[in-house]
């Protein structure tokens, strides 16, 4: 069966896991595979935990990827890359936003977020290629936490073959064209944490 | 040129290619953004409807008128506007008609999974579905000639991972569909549904089905894709993906047409193939439809009718059932991660809604809940939300309980998109009946679980026209309310008076508890983090009790308000006994946020 590359972005409503998958579609059109997305809307987005496909093929056909079988898992939140670390296959990349947002079950006290022991464990179980990006520190610093995404996708864009100016133009046409700059030297900065 | 659109968007560009000139719908997840998207495109006419029946309505005036016209819900919106569907099938119509329904395999945002194609089956009417975006967009063309052809409504099926999966979609140039007939038809027996011509229309409709069932054989998106004759899959919508996907080398007859099926490809596919099988999701449709025809094959006794398909869950029960060698399974490895804290989906920091359910906790009310972001007030901490069915079901249950004498006072709680859609003929009810629920309207001024829709309190239409503000307190009087107040829905103190009062009286009263939703965009410029004062505060925990995603609990047990995701609504304020959250007044120095 013909290869096929297969994406799972995971965060909190709100983060802009949206966006990013947008572009990493957007990204494997321009790179001359077909590309296929999918995601869920409605209540989801309010707070709760989203999760979006994306895969990259010569020929694709389902939009979903199978539990346990897609090759990058991009997360921009830790505990929601703990809850989905079992959609990475067996020796897959892991990239997380080393960020913790507690979900109101635990910043009111009723529940514990999980440590960074029990997180790199499960991790480490399934692969070892997981990579920890100080993302919203990096978005910070180019100028806005909102860009935490984009930093994420340069990490992410490190370790594909595709060629950079197709990631450019693809996050070009998807953020306002005030925060384009921005969203570009988020995207640069992003490229230097994965090596 | 090619392009990324989600099915929703490919269904939009369709009928805006395809000439559709009228389009009604109420929004409703997965379906809102077709209508968003269509609404602007240019020289065509979109509008929220108040609910889907209306929306149906108004499609089928429309054709009627001789116009492309087009419907969109999602599956239970069908419930709600069934009976529109049925008569236009009775009917008939002048122009083409499309009624669009998206079904929530998996329930992503909705109270039930229903198979919606039963409904085309149960009303006569042809049933379309696609398998991706480009499909999407090419069967709404398809679908409206078979309207203009064979003079009936027809139903394009799709399910969430077709609304919300993005594929490619070579887009075409606007065919402007037929002009309105010069004059409004006047057919007596075709579009009067009196049971004299009813009865004459009955076998017309019948043989509509049969000529259908002629014209499905030849239907270009029904085709046979020959593979290995060994195994041979019959398949539609988003699990032909499945079956391509799982079984590269299998024979396919992949069904663009489900209602009504072709009968002679059908036997010819199966005669062909050793082993033949039915790969749908949800409901053996197909697969009785095929059983039917008087050949036996399986389907459902292989893959579950329950949830959504992925490639994994279908490979594994293609497996099992000896579809599949063993050697086909892929190797997996689960982690074992424990038990995680879950995050679902929460009342938003500042939600207008949160303040009326700490009071409602309080007052120990029995609450009939309703469809919209305020459904979450039943998810802990606030629980307090007992009973929630469907769109409107609130007001009358709340008053089926009075009236069988259960011993608390019944609350109704709707939001005012939901109360527009079907609450206000079941207040009605109860103030005809001498009924005496508390009925309470959370207006938060947007229909906000979908997406933030404008509705009719907005004053604004979908296509961004300025329009008649309706005004709750004058409507819920002239729907037989005699008490009728609104209350600010940040001010708990008003909250819980006007509640205590509504449930002194012996007589039924509205409340229309008022706040902006938080994330409107006015909304937002009002936002001012609020502070806890540590020196007071002494852990109590009662903030926490708001569930409010910008209280944390810091590890002295004392809280800590979140700057960044703060709005300073003051419930949590107003909740503290020890007067350490600092109201907006009391904060002397201005934020740094």
């Amino acid at each position: 069966m013909m290869k096929t590359i297969d994406f799972i972005v995971v965060g909190v409503g709100g983060q802009g896991t949206l966006l990013a998958s947008d572009v990493i579609a957007q990204v494997g059109l321009g790179a001359g595979l077909e590309a296929k997305k999918s995601e869920v809307h409605g209540m989801a987005q309010r707070g709760g935990s989203v999760i979006s496909h994306v895969r990259w093929g010569e020929k694709v056909y389902s939009p979903l990827i199978g539990k346990g079988e897609a090759d990058f898992l991009l997360a921009f939140e830790k505990l929601e890359a703990l809850r989905h670390v079992d959609w990475l296959k067996p020796g897959g990349v892991a990239l997380v936003n080393d960020q913790a947002i507690p979900p109101v079950a635990v910043s009111s006290g009723g529940a514990e977020y999980p440590s960074d022991e029990r997180f790199l464990a499960a991790f480490r179980a399934v692969t070892d290629r997981v990579y920890l990006i100080p993302s919203l520190k990096v978005a910070q610093e180019v100028g806005s936490a909102r860009v935490n995404n984009v930093v994420m996708l340069g990490a992410l864009s490190a370790l594909l073959d595709v060629d950079e100016a197709v990631w450019r133009a693809a996050i070009e046409e998807r953020v306002p064209p005030k925060f384009v700059e921005m969203n570009l030297r988020a995207f640069e900065r992003g490229r230097t944490l994965v090596k | 040129m090619r392009k990324l659109l989600s099915g929703n968007e490919a269904i939009a560009r369709g009928a805006w290619e395809y000439g559709v000139a009228v389009a009604s719908a109420y929004p409703g997840t997965p379906s809102t953004e077709i209508l968003e998207e269509f609404a602007r495109y240019p020289n065509v006419y979109a509008e929220w409807a108040t609910n889907e029946k209306v929306a149906l309505d108004v499609a089928i005036g429309a054709a009627y008128a001789g116009r492309r016209a087009m419907s969109t819900m999602k599956h239970v919106g069908l419930n709600v506007a069934a009976d529109a569907f049925f008569y236009a099938s009775m009917t008939g119509i002048e122009g083409g008609l499309l009624v669009v329904s998206a079904d929530d395999p998996a329930m992503h945002s909705s109270q039930n999974e229903q198979d919606n194609r039963n409904f085309g089956k149960f009303a006569r009417v042809p049933v379309v579905e696609p398998v991706d975006s480009q499909e999407a967009k090419d069967l709404v063309g398809a679908a409206l000639d078979i309207s203009e052809q064979f003079d009936t409504p027809v139903m394009l099926r799709i399910t969430t991972r077709i609304a919300h999966s993005s594929t490619p979609v070579e887009l075409g140039e606007r065919r402007e569909g037929p002009p309105p007939l010069p004059t409004y038809p006047r057919k007596f027996e075709k579009y009067v549904m009196l049971p004299v011509n009813a009865r004459k229309r009955h076998p017309v409709i019948e043989e509509r089905i049969r000529k259908l069932t002629v014209f499905a054989e030849t239907f270009p998106f029904n085709r046979v894709e020959w593979g290995d004759r060994s195994l041979g899959i019959i398949t539609c919508g988003v699990a032909y993906q499945y079956a391509k996907e799982v079984f590269p080398t299998a024979s396919i007859l992949k069904l663009g047409m489900t209602y009504p099926i072709p009968p002679q490809m059908v036997r010819e596919f199966v005669g062909q193939v050793e082993r033949a099988i039915v790969l749908e999701e949800l409901d053996p449709f197909v697969e009785n439809e095929v059983k039917l025809l008087g050949i036996w094959l399986e389907g459902k006794s292989i893959f579950s009718g329950i949830g959504e398909m992925d490639p994994r869950t279908v490979r594994e029960q293609a497996i099992a059932a000896g579809l599949l060698p063993e050697s086909a399974r892929k190797t997996y490895i689960v982690p074992d991660v424990g038990s995680l804290p879950g995050r679902p989906p929460v009342l938003c920091p500042g939600c207008p809604h949160r303040g009326f359910y700490v009071i409602t906790r309080k007052l120990k009310l029995p609450i009939n809940g309703d469809i919209g972001c305020y459904t979450l007030g039943a998810l802990p901490p606030l629980n307090s939300t007992d009973t929630c069915g469907c769109m409107g079901a609130s007001i009358g249950v709340a008053h089926g309980a009075d009236k069988a004498g259960s011993p608390e006072r019944n609350v109704a709680v709707l939001g005012d998109s939901t109360f527009f859609h079907t609450g206000m003929p079941a207040l009605l009810n109860v103030a005809y009946n001498n009924g005496k629920t508390i009925t309470v309207v959370l207006d938060n001024r947007v229909t906000a679980m979908t997406g933030h829709q404008d509705n009719p309190g907005t004053g604004r239409t979908l296509q961004g026209q300025e329009s008649k503000q309706i005004e709750f307190e004058p409507l819920l009087r002239a729907l037989g309310m005699d008490h009728v107040e609104t209350v600010n829905a940040f001010d708990l103190k008003e909250v819980e008076r006007a509640l205590r009062e509504a449930v002194k009286r012996d007589t039924a009263s509205a409340l229309v508890v008022r706040g902006e939703c938080a994330l409107l965009p006015e909304a937002r410029k009002r936002y001012v983090p609020l502070r806890v004062d540590q020196e007071r505060c002494n852990g109590c925990g009662l903030c926490f009790r708001v569930g409010c995603p910008a209280i944390v609990k810091q590890a002295d047990g004392k809280a800590f308000i979140d700057p960044l995701l703060c709005t300073g609504c003051e419930v949590c304020a107003q909740v503290c006994g020890r007067k350490a959250i600092l109201f907006r007044a009391q904060l002397h120095e201005p934020s740094d946020v």
